[in-house]
């Protein structure tokens, strides 16, 4: 299993690489200018080249892409244009801030769907099959923003029983943070419900039309015995990597989320660098985004590896 | 591309087409008919289905809204009125107006005009561009599969609306950078898909035949493979163009999609989502509730299709 897992790291580490240069290739190559861009078109040819050369614009994008790569190596994000003083210096509270956004959403979300997966593989083709099916599809293919703006509608408008904005008064309870943060939560759990409970049905069916629970049932153990002990255990295994990998799409989601309930998070950071045409925070926030996304996809291909006895115990051999 | 030129298709879209006729060793013309009446047997189902029907007709709605909008709707939907701001629905404004006056029912209307001119444009490009690469990744196999993999992969290790959201900042917002960033960016998944369905057929008798006959490698390409492996690319179609209306709605949302004062929903939700928490729902909800209603119903139209062609 290690060289297994070393290849995996391998290719993560490659992927990486390629997407940083992407990232720096959209972020210093494509907007052109720098310093006419911060400028304005009404500064002086001299002024944008004094600026481009502070910069560091005006050097051939290999050293450029370069000193950034090694910069991000050495925890050195950059300088933001907009705040003057380095990226690194500002982005981990945003940081903090989305990731327990994040982490909330999650915990909300990954029972909740494999429940409704395992009670819609149960029921399968029934009513209750159906309408969770196709209510959780139709949920996932609906923006975030727009589902988060019919929640407010109905919960805080309506309904009045939650705060329409996400940020608690300062010094708020950990219980009253969560309250504020349930509003938020939700339109991330409608996209990701979606997704894991199709998984957890479609595993659930499988595990239920194998023979080891046909002998199960048939040697007279009670269903719910049967559903536990030979259903479940089984059936998860694929629901795990689901889960590591749509991780990496809540933190994307939160963008949208964030700027709906002005939440100071990652996405907002990025949201407002993109529209003040900063580019460093900018590119920072969307690494970070990327190495969340590679992480957990890596994580779930190991977790699937270590779970799964058929890989584990064939490569032991 | 016409399927009656090849005696030899066994369609992935049609994969019942031999089966129904017994030896698919027929001769060319009835099985050129055969594809046919699958065809015709999969139109019909498919006007059958009903969630497909409720689809089109949504889909059709914003169709017609999206051509004749300003010609039916009430008002005009940039005409600013100071006096009559933020007015509840009533009857003269079914839907009520937003900040600077506008009808919001007008403005729904209205904005159903570019977000559907750029998501199937969009679309098309990246199903064209996607199709291509992901042909010559599946039936060259080599270096080149793997580089354009791993590129695929990186680019693919961000979710669609950062990688988007981050190329149309970089460009600056326009009609055309948003189709060819969103085409681009959905051209690698397509790519994707279409070279696994490529994996199994290359290596299928009449690939060799053809290329025994010396028939040229773009020609194997387009000519052989391609019509053999159009029912997935159909799908993809179908299911992209429901992703591509959702990209251009968060896209607008966050101010870098269509640009104020063009009524647009995601545009227009971002603005009025302001005054959400001093009372005014209607100017974010009706938006809301159009963009859930058209992505909704691209899906179900996406759905009902694939469930056709794969059975």
């Amino acid at each position: 299993m290690a060289p297994y897992v070393l290849k995996r790291i391998g290719l993560a580490l490659i992927t990486l690489v390629l997407l940083s240069m992407i990232i720096f290739f959209a972020g210093q190559v494509l907007p052109g200018n720098a310093g006419r861009a911060i400028l304005g078109p009404f500064a002086s040819q001299q002024a944008v080249i004094t600026l481009d050369h502070k910069l560091g614009v005006d050097r051939s994008l290999i050293v450029q892409y370069w000193s950034w790569a090694i910069g991000i190596l050495h925890g050195n994000l950059g300088t933001s244009y907009q705040q003057q003083a380095p990226v690194s210096s500002f982005i981990f509270p945003y940081i903090g801030r989305s990731l327990k956004l994040a982490a909330f959403a999650f915990v909300i979300v990954v029972p909740l769907s494999i429940l409704g997966g395992v009670v819609a593989a149960l029921n399968r083709g029934n009513v209750v099959d159906r309408v969770l099916s196709t209510t959780s599809l139709s949920l996932s293919t609906v923006p975030e923003f727009v589902s988060g703006v019919v929640v407010i509608v109905v919960f805080a408008l309506g309904l009045k029983v939650l705060p329409v904005s996400a940020n608690a008064p300062p010094g708020a309870s950990f219980l009253v943070q969560l309250k504020y943060l349930i509003l938020p939560a939700i339109p991330l759990v409608f996209i990701l419900f979606g997704y894991i409970a199709r998984m957890a049905r479609a595993g659930t069916i499988e595990a239920l039309d194998s023979d080891y629970v046909r002998t199960a049932t048939l040697k007279g153990l009670p269903r719910w015995v049967v559903i536990r002990r030979h259903v479940l255990r089984n059936s998860l295994l694929p629901t795990i990597t689901v889960i590591a990998t749509q991780t990496g799409y809540l933190i994307g989601g939160l963008v949208v989320i964030e700027k709906l309930f002005v939440y100071p998070g990652i996405g907002t950071l990025i949201v407002t660098a993109a529209t003040d045409k900063d580019f460093p925070t900018l590119e920072a926030g969307v690494l970070f985004i990327g190495i969340v996304y590679l992480s957990a996809t890596l994580i779930a291909d190991i977790l699937y590896t270590m779970l799964n006895p058929r890989i584990r115990l064939g490569s032991a051999e | 591309m016409t399927a009656g030129t090849d005696p030899r298709v066994p369609p992935v879209a049609a994969g019942d087409a031999g089966g129904a006729e017994g030896s698919p060793a027929g001769a060319a013309g009835a099985l050129d008919v055969s594809v046919k009446q699958v065809r015709r047997e999969q139109l019909h189902q498919l006007v059958r289905s009903k969630p497909f029907l409720v689809g089109a007709l949504i889909l059709l709605w914003w169709i017609v809204c999206a051509i004749f909008g300003t010609s039916f709707a009430p008002y005009s939907a940039t005409a600013a009125n100071i006096v009559s701001t933020q007015l509840a629905p009533s009857a003269a404004h079914w839907f009520g107006t937003n900040d600077v006056g506008e009808d919001v029912l007008s403005r729904v209307i209205v904005g159903a005009r570019d977000i559907l001119e750029i998501a199937p444009l969009a679309t098309l490009f990246g199903t064209v561009v996607g199709t291509t690469i992901g042909l010559a990744q599946g039936y060259l196999r080599g270096a080149f599969d793997m580089i354009v993999g791993r590129i695929v992969d990186a680019a693919l290790s961000l979710p669609t609306v950062i990688v988007a959201f981050l190329f149309v900042v970089a460009v600056g917002p326009s009609t055309f950078t948003l189709i060819m960033v969103i085409g681009f960016v959905f051209s690698l998944i397509i790519a994707r898909t279409v070279r696994t369905a490529v994996l199994g057929e290359r290596d299928l008798d009449y690939i060799a035949a053809a290329r025994l006959r010396g028939e040229s490698v773009l020609h194997v390409m387009f000519v052989e493979i391609l019509p053999n492996v159009l029912g997935p690319i159909i799908v993809e179609f179908t299911v992209r163009l429901g992703y591509a209306i959702f990209t251009i709605a968060t896209l607008s949302f966050l101010g870098f999609g269509v640009q104020l004062p063009t009524p647009d929903w995601g545009a227009d939700i971002a603005v009025n989502s302001n005054y959400l928490a001093a009372g005014y729902w209607w100017e974010t909800l009706f938006p809301a509730l159009a963009i859930a209603s058209l992505v909704i119903a691209i899906n179900l139209i996406g759905d009902s299709i694939e469930a056709v062609l794969v059975q």
